[in-house]
């Protein structure tokens, strides 16, 4: 195992030190275990890591090219309508579940599982190196990258201790932290070397960063099992507990505890909402609740749209908002047959808001009506060739108005199927119409009283409310999968930036001119492209060099 | 004119400005072409003799007569005139839409350009390179024309998903990057031209590559070598995928915050999550046998080109979270 070298560490940076690689194992018949270990050596190979990394980049553009079920599920059925023949045979390859699909999850896996593979040999090898000594100074410098040397007057074990001494020397900032591991050694005949190494933080930052990545898959999985989503509509005035059934949406991981629903009261106060008045852009929602936790008094909250409300462990979004009309109908012999507070769903920028009411009439249930039509919030008339019709013109309440179509006959409310309350199924109706044979249209204004057709009753439209749409999510890997984000930021800072380089060092006494004198020569290598290796060694030669030059001179210069 | 106005008239001088540096650099370019040409031609007789064109030959004594310092002069100027104006009608742009001025596409492109003629004034502080300086200011003129003409949008407030602090720290860090990338994409093109015509031979089958070992490519001889540009293509690339992890990160933070999820594979998401997974394939590239040096810059093109599609295509045609252009 000692000789393993995962392919992306077998750079320059470890080549002249570490010397030569043992001699390669002979292949005799691999047998099954010898094909598990090529197979095995093949995915940890840095090759098939980078076809792995490109695979996976290919592999993640059609989900933009087609639609997700995941996140646009009506936009799938409408495509798999408009392409009846292509449409499931993309189904059928997964187009349209691209990040859930067997060969997405294939190939990330993979890309993990040969990541992993070369991580923990890397972890390991990188081990041994921090708790092992810099390597020998090599016996020729001539092939390094960086290079210096000079003349002293000092002996070499002298130097040796200074250059040691230099080389330990602190950072700026940290003084106490010593930036080079410095071992000196005597290679005998008076000759010394000094061997330098600093930037382990380089590698760990790299195994961190990958490392990091592996907990941040692992966290998210762990979030998508145990997490919980519930959405709904709230009515100003009206409130929900948190609870699955009050939901209109509930979706859950496979392992989620129901313990993690905390019952608290949510209660919707108020809504505020502000347009730009020409581009009639948003410029401010603000929903504000009373927010009841369990055994706690009732506390007065907002939520804004990036301003979630923290509630029982989970965050509650403010997701939508709009207009419910509140509405009376009243059969013939006034008796309240319908109505209540009810949202009306915004279409466009200027909410232009649609709606169904529906009365269901137990006794005949070929005599139930249908109203659907629009509120909108700040009424513009339009002359038309059939007279006038109204618009909206602005999204704020200024001068709301319902316009409202009647239908009668049998809602379907008895089909079994459950029925979308913002839908109205007309297949067994039938339009109300006038004398003249056009539709009834019912315009009404807030406190207006209008008379059904036909003598069916009265509708009351007796003030207008606002909703919210909520969106309450409960992931409790959030914060792991913030903290492995950030270590994998960290980490790949510190490999990319924290220089690794060895320095060495060596003192041999001189002969013939330079009798009496030392021969200094140094070499540094870093990994990979280092701009401050060369400085870094003139600094360093330059401190050895010259710590107390001034009394040395001085001293031989007095004796002739 | 109100402060709106006045930044898009910045704008039209920056555009303007970066124009004439464009010329100039360009000038420079043909100059050091032309000058190399005429000193190259003993060398290129000593290759036809079967050896490598020497890339050390052109160097130092030759650089000096055959750069155009007027040329250099007005377009380090010009440059830098560009620069301060493009600065000044950001600023304005801020003040105009009282808020942080990165929340539509026209902003987004502005500080990109500026990001990216920053880093190219800071990378050739001391010599000029004027191929990365035609290719980089290329296409700063390209895309503040395209800005002005077909992004703009009046300055205006932000709707709620966008107010923010993440406006500033997100998407700022964003446009640093993609300005960053672009420099680094214009010396990785250098790069691999540069290596090519290192390594071509005058007997080379292919046409194309023993072009680029010719006359016309010449003013090759002036810049730095591949070695060196590999390294600094490298550095900027780095640099650049840093901030990118930090988009990624904080990105997921405020989609979390805004809209309920730190991610949900928005059109948007997949663009940075490829570009992201690219560039990392390039610095995997780079330590891999086999795959260094120019095989490896290939990757930087694909990412870059990710990166451009990611701003374009995915802000204009296809729809999703982030289609906040305003057009």
């Amino acid at each position: 195992m000692s000789q393993y070298r995962p392919e992306g560490i077998s750079d320059v940076f470890t080549e002249p030190a570490d010397g030569p690689e043992g001699p390669k194992p002979v292949v005799q018949g691999i047998g099954p275990t010898g094909w598990l270990r090529w197979a095995w050596r093949q995915l940890t190979s840095m090759r098939v890591a980078l076809l792995l990394l490109m695979l996976l980049a290919v592999a993640a553009v059609p989900g933009t090219v087609w639609p997700q079920r995941a996140q646009h599920p009506e936009r799938v059925v409408t495509y798999l309508t408009a392409h009846p023949t292509l449409g499931p045979l993309l189904d059928r390859i997964g187009a349209f579940n691209v990040y859930s699909s067997v060969w997405f999850s294939a190939i990330y896996l993979l890309l993990f599982v040969s990541l992993v593979g070369c991580i923990l040999p890397r972890t390991k090898v990188h081990l041994a190196g921090v708790r092992g000594r810099p390597p020998r100074a090599p016996r020729r410098f001539g092939r390094f990258p960086a290079q210096g040397d000079g003349l002293s007057d000092e002996t070499p074990e002298e130097l040796a201790q200074t250059a040691t001494s230099v080389l330990r020397r602190g950072w700026r900032l940290l003084p106490f932290v010593p930036t080079y591991r410095v071992e000196a050694r005597d290679e005998g005949d008076g000759t010394w070397s000094v061997a330098g190494e600093r930037g382990y933080l380089r590698e760990t930052g790299n195994l961190v960063f990958h490392l990091a990545l592996v907990g941040l898959l692992i966290s998210v999985a762990t979030g998508q099992v145990l997490h919980y989503r519930g959405q709904m509509i709230v009515v100003q005035g009206r409130g929900f507990a948190n609870s699955q059934g009050s939901y209109d949406t509930f979706e859950r991981g496979t392992a989620f505890a129901p313990t993690s629903l905390v019952p608290f009261t949510l209660k919707l106060d108020d809504f505020e909402s502000r347009f730009d008045p020409d581009t009639l852009a948003s410029r401010d929602f603000t929903a504000h609740v009373t927010l009841t936790e369990p055994g706690g008094e009732p506390e007065a909250k907002t939520i804004k749209v990036n301003h979630p409300l923290d509630a029982g462990g989970a965050k509650v979004y403010l997701q939508g908002n709009g207009y419910a009309p509140d509405l009376t109908i009243r059969d013939a012999s006034g008796k309240v047959v319908a109505g209540g507070v009810t949202p009306f769903l915004p279409q466009d920028q200027v909410y232009t808001s649609k709606g169904v009411v529906k009365v269901a009439n137990v006794e005949d249930r070929d005599k139930q009506i249908g109203l659907i039509g629009f509120l909108l919030p700040t009424k513009k008339t339009v002359q038309t060739p059939r007279g006038p019709a109204y618009v909206s013109q602005f999204p704020e309440p200024n001068d709301p108005v319902l316009v409202l179509n009647v239908w009668e006959g049998n809602l379907g409310l008895d089909a079994g199927v459950p029925q979308n309350v913002y839908e109205l199924d007309e297949a067994r109706m039938t339009q109300l119409e006038d004398a003249e044979g056009d539709p009834v249209v019912l315009v009404v204004k807030p406190g207006e009283t209008v008379e059904l057709p036909d003598g069916l009753g009265t509708l009351t439209f007796n003030g207008l409310k606002r909703f919210v749409a909520l969106d309450l999510r409960h992931d409790p890997a959030l914060v792991y999968i913030l903290v492995f984000a950030l270590m994998a930021f960290a980490g790949l800072a510190t490999s990319l930036f924290a220089p690794r380089r060895r320095v060495w060092m060596r003192f041999v006494p001189g002969r013939d001119d330079h009798a009496g004198r030392t021969v200094v020569t140094a070499a540094g290598l870093a990994r990979g492209d280092d701009v401050g290796l060369q400085p870094e060694l003139d600094r360093v030669l330059a401190a050895t060099l010259a710590p107390s030059p001034g009394p040395t001179r001085e001293d031989r210069e007095g004796t002739p | 004119m109100n402060t709106g106005d006045l930044s898009t008239l910045l704008i039209w001088g920056a555009a303007t400005a970066f124009t004439v540096a464009l010329i100039a650099y360009a000038v420079d370019l043909a100059r050091i072409a032309e000058g190399s040409q005429r000193v190259k031609q003993p060398a290129l007789v000593s290759a036809g003799a079967g050896g490598q064109v020497s890339a050390a030959a052109g160097s130092a004594d030759q650089r000096a007569p055959s750069r155009s310092v007027k040329a250099e002069g007005i377009a380090r100027s010009t440059h830098y005139v560009g620069i301060a104006l493009l600065f000044g009608g950001i600023v304005l742009r801020g003040f105009a839409a009282g808020r942080w001025p990165t929340a539509n596409m026209y902003e987004f492109t502005l500080v990109a350009v500026f990001w990216a003629t920053l880093i190219l004034a800071i990378v050739q502080r001391r010599r000029i390179i004027a191929f990365l300086s035609v290719v980089v200011i290329g296409l700063a003129v390209v895309a503040l024309v395209v800005a002005l003409n077909w992004f703009y949008i009046k300055a205006d407030a932000v709707q709620p998903a966008l107010q923010s602090y993440w406006l500033v720290l997100h998407v700022g860090v964003a446009i640093a990057a993609t300005g960053i990338f672009t420099v680094a994409f214009g010396t990785s093109v250098l790069q691999v031209l540069k290596s090519y015509r290192e390594e071509v031979t005058v007997e080379d089958g292919n046409a194309a590559r023993r072009a680029l070992g010719g006359r016309r490519f010449s003013w090759l001889e002036q810049v730095p070598s591949g070695r060196d540009l590999e390294a600094m293509s490298f550095r900027l690339n780095a640099v650049a995928f840093v901030l990118w992890t930090f988009t990624l990160i904080g990105g997921a933070v405020w989609a979390e915050h805004a809209w309920g999820r730190y991610w949900g594979w928005d059109p948007k998401e997949v663009g940075t999550f490829v570009a992201w997974v690219v560039y990392a394939a390039y610095l995997h590239a780079r330590t891999t046998r086999g795959w260094s040096g120019r095989r490896a810059s290939y990757f930087v093109f694909v990412g870059y080109a990710v990166v451009l599609m990611n701003f374009t295509v995915v802000n204009l045609v296809v729809t999703g979270k982030h289609s906040y252009s305003g057009l």
